[in-house]
Parts: C-alpha cells; structure tokens; sequence
C-alpha cells in the first residue's frame, strides 16, 4: 500500500517532535552539568589548582576556564564544546575525558548486558509463574527473593559474595577484570576482555576473565532479576485476569498457551520497554558493583575521579550515562510504538 | 467521601469521631497484614534504638581501645570490634540515629519541594507547568546516584550534604505524581465551588488540592525511604556521605572491606544492619499501599 503525502507529513511531524523532546532534555542536561561544575562550587578554579597554588597558576586557570565572562557566555562555550565532543581533559590522566570515557565504558558496558541478560532470562519466566501462581507459594517465595533484591545494599551483597565465593570456597576469580599474569596478552579490538580474546582466540585468558566477571555479573543479574519479576508479574497479572483470557480457556487451549501464547504476548510489549529502561538502572548501578570489584569500567572511572577533585572526568561520565538514559528512554517509546499494532 | 462532607457540615466533634473512626479502622486492616507488621516491628526498634542509643550501646562508639582490635565476636563485644578497637555493636546502634537523620532530611525537603512543583504546574498548565515538567524530565533523566555523587562532590562530602544531594534527585516522582492528581482535581466540582465562592488560587492550592495528594505521597514516600537508605548508604561507602568517626552504616562497611578476608564482622554487621532496616521500610511501604491504594492492591 501506497503511503499517502498526509502520513509522510505526520511521520515527519512526529519524527520533528521527538528529535525536538531529545534535544530539549539533553540541552537540559547540559545545564545541569554545567551548573554542578561552575555554579555550585564556590571557586571552581581552587578545586582545580588546589589551596597553596601561585596567584600565577590562580589567574592561568581562571582565564583558561573562562571565568572572567558573563554566565551565559560561559555556557554557550561549554555546550559548543560538548557538543564537538569535547568534554575537557582529565587533571589526573591528563588525557581528553571522551577518551578516558570510551577506554572505561566497554568494561562497563560488558557487565551491565551480562547482568540484564541474566535478569531477563530468570526474571521474565519468575514473574510469569509468580502471576500464574498468585498467592501461592511460588509467587510467595519470588516475591521475597524480589524483595530481598531491593532491600540489599549492593556493595555489601559484593563484599560478602567475595568473601563467601573466592575467599571461601574458591569458585570464582577476586576483584579485577583479570589475573595480573594475563594483561597485555591480547591486543585490544573492542575493549572488551571477553570479546577481544575470544576473537583473538585466546581460550585461557577469555575463561580467566569469564571466572572474574561471574560474580559481579551476577549481583547485576540478580537486581536485574528483582525488578524484571516484579514487573512481569505485575503486567501478567493485568492480562491473566482478563476476559480473552477466560475465552481461550473456553475454546479449550491448554495452559500452557493461554499463558505464554495469549497472556504473555501481550505483556510482552510493555515489559520490552521497561526492560530497555532497566538498562539505563544496571549502567549505574555498576558504580558501586565496580568500585567493589576494582571493575575498570566508569563506574570506578568515576569514583576515583570523584577524590581527586577531577571535577571534568566527573561531569563527562554523569553527561555520558544521562545521555544513555535520555536516549534508552526514547528507545524504549520507539519500541512501544513499533510493538504495539494498535499504534502502528 | 461522604462521612468526611456530612462531618464536616455537622461540625467539629463530629468530624473529629469520623476521623478517628477511619484511622482505628486503617489500623485494624493494617494489622492483619502479618508482613506489613514485621516491617513496622523493624521501624520500631530502629526508632527506639535511635532514641535510647546511649543506654542501649554496651560501649562508647568512639573511644578507641586499641588493645581490643579487631576481636572476633564474644562475650566482650558481642559483634566484635573494629581496626581501632570500637564496639561494632555500639556503633550500629548510634549509626541508627545518622540513618533516620538522613531519611527526614530527605523526606521533609523532597516531598514538600515535589508536591509544590507539581501541584503548582498542574494547577496553573500552560507555560509555567511547560517549564516545570521539561525540568523534571532533565531531574529523572539523569540517574540518582550519579547525580548525587556530582552534587555531594561540588557540595563537598558530608552527611548534610549527602542528604542535600540525595533531595535534588528524589523530588521529581513527587512533581509527577502531585501534577497528575492535581490535574484531575482542578476542574472538578468541589473545587469550581470553593473558586466561585471568592477564595484565592493559593487557598485552593493548600487546603483544596494538596490534601487530595497526600495519601499517595505517603504511599510514595515509605516506599521511598529504603531507596534513600541505599543511596545514603552508598555515598557513604564511596566515601561521600558521614566522615568519620561518625558510625554512618555505609561509611563504616568502607572501613570494614579492607579486612573482609581475615575479620568479615567489620563489614558484614553494619551491611546487615541496612538490609534489615531497608526490608523494613519495603514491607511497611507495600503494606500502606495496599491499604491507601486499592486499586493497585492486585497489581504489584
């Protein structure tokens, strides 16, 4: 079928109004970063050069941050910046931030796909018994182990699991990506360990880095897992008590159709979504995770700059991950949108 | 709906008998909840831990002894001692103080400064709630922690700060919430007549909207509480949040992961500690839904 010119203006119009809500939202996210770098601190040239440093070095930095112009020149200059991909340069590595960000972020970005991973392929099928069972003990027992997910700190769950695993039993690999014996072996292609040595074929060093990921992967998984089951139970729980249901009970369609056939296709088009958005969650929950584990991802990039007053590489990995966010988000309604027929 | 109008025509003592009727009522279906109860019992302790931490706590949780470091759990400290020889026990329970410290701090400012926003943005529409809700979307955009950690480090580590920090990220649910129920509140009828009767867009504001917001921000704000425990907490680890030697929860974990292998009470008790407590606060939280909102009852 032919697309008429009025759809191709209203598909137009809607892929406008979306590019100009990402705009908008990210622009705001600029401020934000820009008003916690230069307007919250009292001086931010002193938390650069520190308190005993020269008028010298004082008024070399004060110039070069542009502290002598008016406010929103300052922020006209910050967003040019940004937006050319320019975040600053790091005071501790010395290095542009953006780099520093992508050298961290597939450590990162490996942990937190393995977590929701995890969480999707036990959450979803816990949520459905949870529901299908309501008030039975399965639903019960996932509820508690749900609530537990919630309820724990997880850099703690990580301190214990290290002591209980790897100090303990011994079953998986301490802190770090992986054993000191085999950095520098293979020679990065993505930045991520496991990617990059199986493609290189380094068997030995891609199962070290498996028994080092386990663990915080995981933790990541098992948070995933409270939020996805809780979700999944909560939507199966809308569709199961519905009359299309009861009909495909009527017409004699076995259980095991109704509920992943009929009941859980169309819960699937809302849970799609909030799991897309769950991602965004794990990317920050990874701080703590990383900070933990000594996980070289921007987690720990982050916290580590956090002590050394790097307030640059800081604003960079909050700008970084609040556009991940910005962006799942808008993923996630795209999504919506393509899934749902009655909004095709 | 109709006891609250018919008391409030019949006059004072009246209302006031309505009003206690509802809440024995609350209280009665509350208490057949067995889990909500097990989180109220937590909440209770903890409270009554904070206000007699002094003579609950078998030691000091700052005089340092440093003979009686790092003693395992015994009869001399029940949960053993730390790196400088303090009484964990001791100090888990003064902790219980810096923990509620925290969670009012947060909830008294993020709840009211929230329901303001949205009350206000629904209320009024147009640009004005334009401008709010598009701030709000940056609020929620960004993801808590990581707003936390750059405000607490422009802000400078501290617990007043941390629960300053942990406030600017969590008034916008409050915003959304309060804006919906506005909305729907605005042109109903009741609130036509108070305005046809002369009284101010403030006054409607205060007496008129807001107290229809309540009961969900209540909901929200229990089920909020062991969100902001954790976040407290892992400022506090990051080392953000309470300096020491204040006995914070998560501050104290810090100290205690660099002896994880060889003296695992150091941090295990003061982590056990939050679960519990943030356990708590999840059960009272579920357990005040159910009862406020029951149209979510079946849902979640």
């Amino acid at each position: 079928m032919a697309l008429s010119a009025t759809d191709n203006v209203h598909r137009l119009g809607r892929v406008a109004s979306w590019l100009a809500t990402v705009a908008v939202t990210l622009l705001g996210l600029v401020a934000l970063t820009f008003f916690i770098g230069r307007v919250i601190p009292i001086d931010p040239v002193l938390s650069i050069v520190g308190e005993k440093a020269t008028q010298e070095a004082y008024d070399k930095v004060y110039f070069a941050l542009g502290l002598d112009k008016p406010i929103w020149e300052q922020f006209t200059t910050y967003t040019l910046k940004l937006l050319q991909g320019d975040f600053g340069t790091s005071f501790t590595t010395t290095r542009p931030v953006l780099s520093d960000l992508l050298t961290f972020f597939p450590a990162t970005l490996e942990l937190a796909t393995i977590g929701l991973f995890i969480g999707i392929v036990l959450g979803v099928p816990a949520g459905v018994a949870s529901a299908y069972w309501h008030d039975k003990w399965p639903d019960h027992l996932i509820r508690i182990i749900g609530l537990i997910g919630y309820s724990v700190p997880i850099f703690w769950l990580g301190l214990v699991g290290l002591y209980v695993f790897y100090f303990k039993l011994d079953w998986v690999s301490g802190p770090g990506q992986i054993d000191v014996f085999y950095v520098g072996i293979v020679k990065p292609i993505t930045n991520s360990i496991l990617i990059d040595s199986a493609l290189r074929g380094e068997w030995e060093v891609f199962w070290n880095a498996v028994s080092h990921i386990t663990l915080p992967a995981a933790l990541i998984g098992y948070f995933s897992l409270a939020y996805i089951s809780r979700m999944t139970r909560s939507l199966m729980l809308d569709q199961l008590t519905q009359e299309y249901v009861l009909t495909a009970r009527l017409k004699g369609a076995n259980e095991f159709e109704v509920v992943l056939g009929h009941a859980l296709r169309n819960a699937a088009i809302p849970l799609v979504t909030i799991i897309a958005l769950s991602y965004g969650g794990l990317l920050e929950g990874s701080v703590l995770i990383e900070t933990v584990f000594g996980w070289p991802g921007i987690g720990s990039y982050i916290a580590s700059s956090l002590f050394r007053g790097d307030i640059n590489a800081v604003l960079g990995g909050t700008f970084l991950v609040g556009a991940i966010f910005v962006f799942l988000n808008q993923l996630s309604d795209v999504l919506y949108a393509t899934l749902d027929p009655r909004t095709r | 709906m109709s006891t609250i109008d018919q008391a409030t025509i019949i006059g004072g003592s009246a209302a006031r008998a309505a009003q206690w009727k509802q809440v024995v009522s609350f209280c009665r279906r509350f208490s057949r909840n067995p889990l909500g109860m097990f989180g109220l019992a937590i909440i209770v302790i903890l409270l009554f831990c904070a206000a007699f931490a002094p003579w609950l706590a078998p030691h000091d949780p700052y005089l340092p002894n440093l003979q009686a470091r790092l003693t395992p759990p015994g009869p001399e400290f029940w949960l053993g001692s730390d790196e400088l020889g303090r009484d964990i026990l001791s100090r888990v329970i003064y902790g219980s103080r810096l923990t509620l410290l925290i969670v009012g701090l947060v909830i008294v400012t993020a709840a009211p400064i929230g329901l303001f926003i949205g009350v206000v943005s629904g209320t009024y529409g147009g640009w004005l709630d334009v401008v709010f809700m598009r701030v709000t979307d940056v609020f929620l955009a960004v993801p808590k922690l990581l707003l936390a950690l750059a405000f607490v480090a422009a802000l400078g580590p501290g617990i007043v700060n941390a629960a300053l920090a942990i406030t600017l990220t969590a008034w916008p649910p409050y915003a959304r919430m309060a804006r919906a129920e506005a909305l729907a509140v605005r042109n109903s009828d009741y609130v036509n007549a108070v305005r046809l009767a002369g009284a101010s867009e403030m006054r409607i504001i205060f007496f008129h909207i807001m107290p229809m917001c309540m009961s969900s921000v209540i909901v929200r704000m229990t089920l909020d509480m062991a969100g902001i425990i954790l976040t407290a907490a892992g400022l506090g680890f990051i080392g953000l949040g309470a300096q020491p030697p204040l006995p914070e929860w998560g501050a104290m974990i810090s100290t205690g992961r660099k002896f994880i292998f060889d003296q695992w009470w150091v941090a295990t008790v003061p982590g056990f500690a939050i679960f519990i407590v943030s356990l708590g606060f999840n059960l009272l939280g579920d357990a005040i839904r159910d009862l406020l909102d029951p149209h979510l009852k079946a849902r979640i």
